[in-house]
């Protein structure tokens, strides 16, 4: 069936090259039957690119060793689920996910918006450039339908990806990062159709929203995966791939916040277009990170020839947008300005330099290394305290924001009116901040204020909702009128549980390491382990060594955890097993590794007690409920809108 | 082999019948012209655009005074503004009032 796949694959090309070239003349010349025949070609790529997926899933699925892929990715042991999860464990594989996830967002944003006309007739081709070059790169570079004599067994897969969660956090980033295409295409084709309205903004609105809440959702799963596979007590590394998903998620977090500029004052329209420019360029760059090898980490994959090709696209994409954009400033100027540095847009504006200073200082830390291998054939390094320095001067204020910002009215506001309506929060704050203090919490400062910060902006949140039930009568209609604002302010609430959880988790964790003979124990903060005894047990692809570790509170047993390491025959590596014990009382985690166990039966055994960690996965289910609160159809609004666009071919 | 040349051979046509669909369908379409807003419906769009803003303003500064967040001066010095805005963007959609621009914008 690889003939087939290949076939596929060249009709894609063929398909969104014609809606690239096609839809671009059609749009330029006001050709009807040309446009719509363009916009076809992009719902049927998505239809080819389908057919190319759907074969290589099934090599995956029989374990079609004479597909290179297949054999390089799987083995005849490696569990079903983790063979079709292959699909996006190798850079042929990933890419044509890639493809799959865009030509399918470009065929639903098409059929969803075809009656804009005049909009959707330029964006055809923007999003066809796009996809033209992923068809190209998957044609004619880095195919996945290669073949060849068929192996005894395939080279299986890296332990540390036969995990459940890698079935579902790398379709849920791509979903992220490719969802953001879609803004950005829309964006083009307004700014090359001249149409400098709210209309592209209107059509984006939930696909910016949607793949803003994928990429987010995608890197706690990313950073849950990390935590209980990978062993090393942590879910987040600043790994330069990690680094590549957070960059674009921080300037499409400053997308939203600013849109709400534009359509409810008719400001930063300048502003927007780049902001969503540089969010999808953010997301090329992280997908070049990942699949060129020029960067050392567990995500990314090995050394290829397609990092060339991507960077070119990547400078393509950024030249073409900053000259469009350009040209078309004079349309793009504001006509009103911003009254008062005291007001809700303002505070939306501090938020916007933060987020993106954020972004670029990160983006900083990643490509530095790369530039000073490209000039000095040495590669220096940016650790840790880099970017712990620029998340505590970046990261704190932002928290603040966010519970300085409901609190502010829109347009000014006075001093009076922000004394009262300050004063609860900041009270909770002081009073939060004053006892943590109390408790020897002192320890770290950042810690310290991001706890006090949360307390502000959790007191200013409930306050919002309780004022707002109070003004309109009851919480349901509150929320059901005002869906982005509310569901804005449940996402925040889920940040403030986020920033809690990585606060405790981080700067207040204890680390304990200690070598124990059966029956012997250590105490670490409140909790004692006893090292019982040692079992194997063989897995369906590996031979899995693990301890027997009792764990006391107070006396009392409180859970038996197994923490060790399996060795993988067929991928010659092996993995660490941790075992996490989730304490109901304290949200958090006592977590262990085996770091070494010898023939002897020695055991090495670190031991972190992270408090509160379960705060940050508890944050990822208010964040999605959050998210679709925002998402929901109004049907208010809709009718609105749908007045508004009534008597112009739009 | 032979059934995937098939099935690529099915897929190349079908794909190539969705691409030439809207000209098999029209084959002299009587219009041909991919719709462009005018300056006037352009300038109609604007508007209401603008008064979209200003009655969304409108509402927020009602509902920001009801929950304390902005004091009653400020309330007495922004409303009255956002009123005439509003008002100023409501009369220019009126239909008479988009003839009245379309005569201007067009003259003889």
């Amino acid at each position: 069936m690889a003939p087939l796949g290949r076939a596929a694959l060249l009709l894609t090309f063929g398909l969104v090259a014609y809606a690239l070239v096609g839809g671009s003349l059609a749009a330029w010349k006001r050709k009807r039957r040309f446009a719509v025949s363009a916009q076809n070609a992009l719902v049927a790529s998505f239809a080819t690119t389908l057919v190319a997926a759907i074969v290589l899933w099934a090599a995956l699925g029989r374990r079609d060793l004479s597909f290179v892929y297949v054999a390089q990715h799987t083995s005849k042991s490696l569990p079903l689920g983790y063979a079709l999860s292959a699909f996006w464990g190798g850079q042929e594989g990933s890419l044509l996910l890639w493809l799959l996830v865009l030509t399918g967002y470009a065929a639903l944003a098409v059929l969803l918006n075809r009656r804009s006309r005049d909009l959707i007739a330029w964006t055809v081709p923007v999003l066809g450039g796009i996809a033209v070059f992923f068809a190209f790169m998957l044609a004619f570079v880095s195919s996945p339908f290669d073949t060849a004599a068929a192996p005894a067994d395939g080279a299986g897969m890296v332990p540390s990806l036969q995990n459940p969660y890698m079935l579902a956090h790398p379709p849920m980033l791509y979903l992220g990062y490719v969802g953001l295409t879609i803004p950005f295409a829309f964006a083009m084709g307004a700014l090359l159709a001249r149409r400098t309205d709210e209309r592209w903004i209107i059509a984006t609105r939930r696909w910016t929203l949607a793949a803003w809440t994928f990429l987010g959702v995608g890197q706690l799963l990313g950073a849950h995966w990390a935590y209980v596979e990978i062993g090393w007590g942590g879910y987040y590394a600043w790994d330069p791939v990690e680094n590549a998903a957070l960059m674009p998620w921080l300037a499409a977090t400053a997308f939203l916040h600013s849109v709400m500029i534009q359509e409810k004052r008719g400001m930063l329209k300048v502003w927007n277009v780049t902001l969503v420019t540089l969010a999808f360029c953010l997301s090329l760059f992280g997908t070049f990170l990942t699949r060129s090898g020029v960067v050392n980490s567990i995500h990314s994959f090995s050394q290829s020839p397609i990092g060339g090709w991507f960077l070119g696209f990547i400078a393509v994409v950024t030249v073409f947008s900053v000259v469009l954009i350009y040209i078309r400033l004079p349309l793009l100027r504001a006509r009103t300005k911003l009254e008062s540095l005291v007001s809700r847009e303002a505070t939306f504006l501090y938020n916007n330099l933060l987020l993106v200073a954020l972004a670029l200082t990160i983006l900083w830390g990643v490509v530095y290394p790369l530039l000073t291998q490209a000039v000095n054939g040495t590669t220096r390094s940016v650790s840790k305290p880099y970017y712990d320095f620029f998340l505590h001067s970046f990261g704190l204020p932002l928290l603040l924001l966010m519970g300085i910002g409901p609190l502010v009215a829109w347009r000014r506001a006075s001093l009076r009116a922000l004394g009262k309506t300050f004063a609860i929060p900041a009270v909770c704050a002081v009073v939060t901040g004053a006892a943590l203090l109390g408790a020897g919490f002192g320890s770290s400062l950042p810690g310290l204020l991001a706890y006090t910060f949360s307390a502000f902006v959790a007191a200013s949140i409930g306050l919002e909702f309780v004022r707002g039930r109070r003004a309109a009568g009851s919480l349901l209609r509150l929320v059901g009128r005002n869906r982005r604002r509310y569901g804005g302010y449940i996402v925040h609430a889920a940040i403030v549980l986020l920033a809690i959880g990585i606060a405790g988790s981080s700067a207040y964790q204890t680390v304990r390491e200690r070598s124990l003979r059966p029956g012997q124990s250590m105490t670490v903060a409140g909790y004692t382990l006893t090292y019982e005894s040692l079992g194997t047990r063989q897995l369906q692809n590996a031979q899995q060594t693990s301890a027997v570790v009792d764990v006391a509170r107070g006396g009392s047993h409180v859970s038996t955890l197994h923490p060790g390491k399996s060795w993988f025959p067929v991928e010659q590596s092996a993995s660490n097993d941790v075992s996490i014990y989730h304490d109901p009382r304290t949200l958090g985690d006592v977590y262990t590794i085996a770091d070494g166990i010898s023939k002897n039966g020695t055991l090495d055994l670190k031991v972190l007690v992270k408090p509160l960690v379960n705060l940050v996965w508890a944050a990822g289910f208010v964040f999605v409920f959050g998210s679709l609160v925002a998402m929901w159809p109004d049907a208010v609004e809709q009718r609105r809108l749908a007045d508004r666009y009534a008597a112009v071919p739009v | 082999m032979t059934l995937a040349l098939v099935l690529g051979a099915v897929l190349a046509v079908v794909a190539v019948v969705a691409v030439a669909r809207p000209f098999l369908r029209e084959p002299a379409a009587v219009s041909d012209t991919l719709d462009e807003p005018g300056e006037l419906e352009r300038r109609r769009l604007s508007l209401a655009e603008e008064r979209d803003r200003a009655l969304y303003a409108l509402k927020e500064l009602e509902f920001d005074h009801r929950t304390g967040k902005i004091s009653d001066e400020d309330y007495r010095s922004l409303v009255g503004p956002l009123r005439r805005r509003a008002a100023e963007a409501l009369r220019a959609l009126e239909p008479r009032a988009e003839a009245r621009h379309a005569r201007v914008a067009r003259p003889g």
